[in-house]
């Protein structure tokens, strides 16, 4: 699908929605920037993951169905998370496994749908940026993009075109922050193991700021670094490559 | 072996407040993990090799009646005998009727898990039959009286200092008391001291196998001991004790499988020693058993076999989920209460035990999918887990309060207007309290998060608020 300007429906993600509404207009004015015409379907709400992994198959098949209605018409469904972009690409189709025809249309929903910097990168070939931001960042590697859809080089990729920018790489950048979902409510004291590893070996870096591309996960580690006393400011990606890095980083109060 | 997968909290706590434990865990990355991340790539067709031995497994899943019984022909034909075990019980009771046919007081044993399974060693005790673990790790759990908290490392979570513990009390006397244990090298040299004469007073060794060739009618074990040799051949007895799924149609399929086991499991290219066993000894063998015995284990693996989690029964035992996963790097073996620990425990204690013991399992991971990504053969350990919550969910197993939370939030999210509604008002009232901090560092209903870490607070309208208010493209 080689359009000049195709139609993209964004998948806001539930938690872009409702606590990071800016990652949602990072995301657009990325898309826009790669010459995308951006929708943003009324009738979503969420990808269904919390019904899906938490056993309730049948709340999350009719989530799922919502979701495949609502973005039938697009050429690309893109989502600021590489955990609903994964789940409605890669589960999806399995969710709708005894109903050949909706399992058609979830087939062809998870064959358009795309993690926003994996979409930018691999499919609309970006690879310039007009952005400067001054900061030492890491970036963590969240789980569900970087183990399903395979988004590993493509943020780096980006975070290199920004001028001022210097990325380390963080140790252990693809062990798992501890969030999962309602992992970390249901065993917390697992998740703060999991996450307080995770900030040690950000504090190791010495970087000023961290970023990833799913906001879970982010809210997570800011939520913990936050508690730790850290300075260390926590942000998704799409903020800093659209050079929307200007609001009070996640969890930060107004300056 | 004695079930705690219900207690798994309390587990758990217990684990985190363990310096030991935590101390030994924290090896594991820089161990197994880094020594397989090396041998992967050194080798370029082993992704090939996995989908390879995938493909193995499930051909002999597809026939495993077929590979049994020629398994099973073929060591009889070696002059070996097989005994069908259904349930733990029987494998017990025939593995108990051999040992006492020649009266036998001692017995030696390679490491096996299927023998943890069945609870072998306590039963052999209470039997007036003493077992003696001859694997090192196994040899210093059985001192520590504790089951093994990793397949394939019994005594990962051990430190040093505890095992020289172990060896000073259980020695005592053997050794002259003021010698120097430090080195790891001084504790293997002193279990080889004390091991020796146990190998040679054995009247039965046991051990267990990684395959069993339909082909050929050989066992087959791994070991970077060495101990199993030494188990299998000298006492007059050895009997094997391996579930079905352990048989393999040929020594090529062996050693397709071979090549990914040794590098998920430790990142080696081979296992140090790789013993092949074909009935007793003939006229004329210079050593070997009088009588050579294997004891099949079903244990649930039939009826498996034709239902959902069917996928788990390729497991080759490598541990690489378990190396790889950060639950069980957090909490160790021990916590998950049964015979398997990690993922591939996860999916089999609830299978085996029931989802009232081990419904836990199953839900305490982030489905972060670092164990699909390594395990050699395969196995799709996230979907067979998601299972289990399916299954625990039907039967209304997890708490009251979790699965009425869900079902709230699944009837807004199922009726996208109202969730609009109900979600701006909430936001805006969120991002308003938390307006000068930015985050919560508690808030009612949310204690599960705040307990450790901050809550974030929401930037003020929803996003969607915000486009409609902004004018943007909708549909
Ligand atoms: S499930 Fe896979 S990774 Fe885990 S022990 Fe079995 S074969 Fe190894």
């Amino acid at each position: 699908m080689s359009k000049a300007r195709p139609e993209v429906g964004l998948f806001v993600t539930c938690l872009v929605d409702l606590f990071r509404p800016g990652v949602g207009f990072a995301a657009v004015a990325l898309l826009e920037r790669a010459g995308c015409a951006v929708t943003v379907p009324r009738n979503q709400t969420c990808c269904g993951q919390p019904a899906y992994n938490g056993g309730d198959r049948a709340n999350a098949t009719a989530i799922a169905k919502q979701v495949v209605e609502a973005f039938e018409k697009f050429d690309y469904v893109v989502a600021p998370s590489g955990s609903c972009a994964g789940m409605i690409a890669k589960h999806y189709p399995q969710l709708f496994a005894g109903d050949p025809a909706m399992a058609a249309r979830a087939g062809d929903l998870a064959g358009r749908t795309h993690e926003l910097i994996s979409f930018l990168v691999d499919i609309r070939g970006m690879d310039a940026l007009d952005v400067k931001f001054d900061a030492t960042a890491t970036y963590h590697d969240a789980c569900s993009g970087l183990r399903e859809l395979g988004v590993k080089a493509q943020p780096r990729a980006l975070l290199e075109r920004i001028e001022g920018l210097r990325l380390v790489e963080l140790p252990g950048a693809e062990m798992c922050c501890g969030v999962g979902g309602a992992f970390c409510v249901k065993y917390p004291d697992i998740s703060n193991k999991m996450v307080a590893n995770k900030t040690r070996d950000i504090a190791a870096t010495g970087a000023e700021l961290v970023l990833a591309g799913d906001l879970g996960c982010l809210m997570n580690i800011a939520g913990k670094l936050a508690r730790e006393g850290s300075p260390v400011r926590v942000r998704h990606i799409a903020e800093v490559l659209a050079g929307m890095a200007g609001q009070p980083a996640i969890g930060e109060g107004r300056r | 072996m004695e079930s705690t997968s219900r207690n798994f909290n309390a587990n758990v706590r217990a684990a985190l407040a363990n310096d030991a434990l935590q101390s030994a865990l924290g090896k594991i990355e820089s161990g197994f993990v880094a020594n397989r991340a090396n041998a992967a790539p050194r080798l370029p067709e082993f992704d090939a090799l996995r989908d390879q031995a995938r493909d193995i497994k499930d051909h002999i899943l597809d026939n495993l009646d077929f590979y049994l019984e020629a398994f099973e022909a073929r060591v009889l034909e070696s002059g070996g005998q097989v005994h069908w075990a259904s349930s733990a019980a029987d494998a017990r009771a025939a593995i108990l009727d051999i040992c006492r046919s020649v009266d036998a007081r001692t017995v030696t044993k390679g490491k096996s898990m299927i023998a943890e399974e069945i609870g072998l060693n306590d039963f052999l005790e209470e039997n007036g039959i003493e077992p003696v673990e001859t694997d090192l790790g196994e040899y210093i759990i059985q001192l520590r009286k504790e089951p093994p908290s990793h397949i394939i490392a019994p005594a990962i979570h051990l430190v040093k200092e505890q095992i020289e513990e172990a060896f000073r009390g259980a020695h005592e006397g053997m050794f002259d008391s003021g010698r120097s244990l430090e080195e790891p090298r001084a504790l293997l040299e002193e279990a080889r001291a004390v091991l020796r004469q146990r190998f040679l007073d054995a009247d039965v060794g046991i051990t267990g196998a990684n395959f069993l060739i339909a082909a050929t009618g050989s066992t087959v074990i791994v070991t970077n001991e060495g101990n199993g040799d030494l188990t299998q051949t000298l006492p007059k007895i050895h009997i094997v004790i391996a579930s079905l799924e352990k048989v393999v149609p040929t020594l090529e399929d062996t050693s397709t499988l071979l090549r990914v086991l040794a590098r998920s499991a430790t990142g080696q290219e081979f296992t140090s020693y790789t013993t092949f066993s074909n009935g007793p000894r003939r006229n004329g063998d210079p050593d070997g058993p009088e009588q050579f015995h294997v004891v099949l284990l079903d244990n649930g693996r039939s009826e498996m076999l034709g239902g959902p989690v069917r996928d788990v029964l390729r497991c080759i035992r490598c541990g690489a989920c378990m190396n790889h996963c950060p639950v069980y790097g957090a909490v160790g073996g021990h916590s998950y209460g049964w015979v398997y620990p990690g993922p591939i425990g996860a999916v089999l204690t609830p299978t085996l035990l029931g989802l009232d013991e081990g419904r836990h399992l199953p839900n305490a991971s982030t489905f972060c999918g670092r164990c699909e990504s390594v395990c050699p053969v395969r196995i799709p350990l996230l979907s067979l887990m998601r299972h289990h919550r399916e299954q625990a969910f039907e039967d209304k197993l997890s708490p009251a309060a979790e699965r009425t939370g869900l079902g709230v939030w699944a009837f807004f999210a199922r009726h996208p207007a109202l969730y609009r509604f109900a979600t701006g008002l909430a936001m805006r009232a969120l991002a308003w309290a938390g307006r000068k901090q930015g985050r919560f560092s508690t808030l009612p209903f949310a204690g599960g998060w705040t307990a450790h870490r901050d809550l974030p607070a929401p930037q003020g309208d929803t996003f969607q608020r915000q486009w409609s208010a902004r004018g943007g493209r909708r549909r």
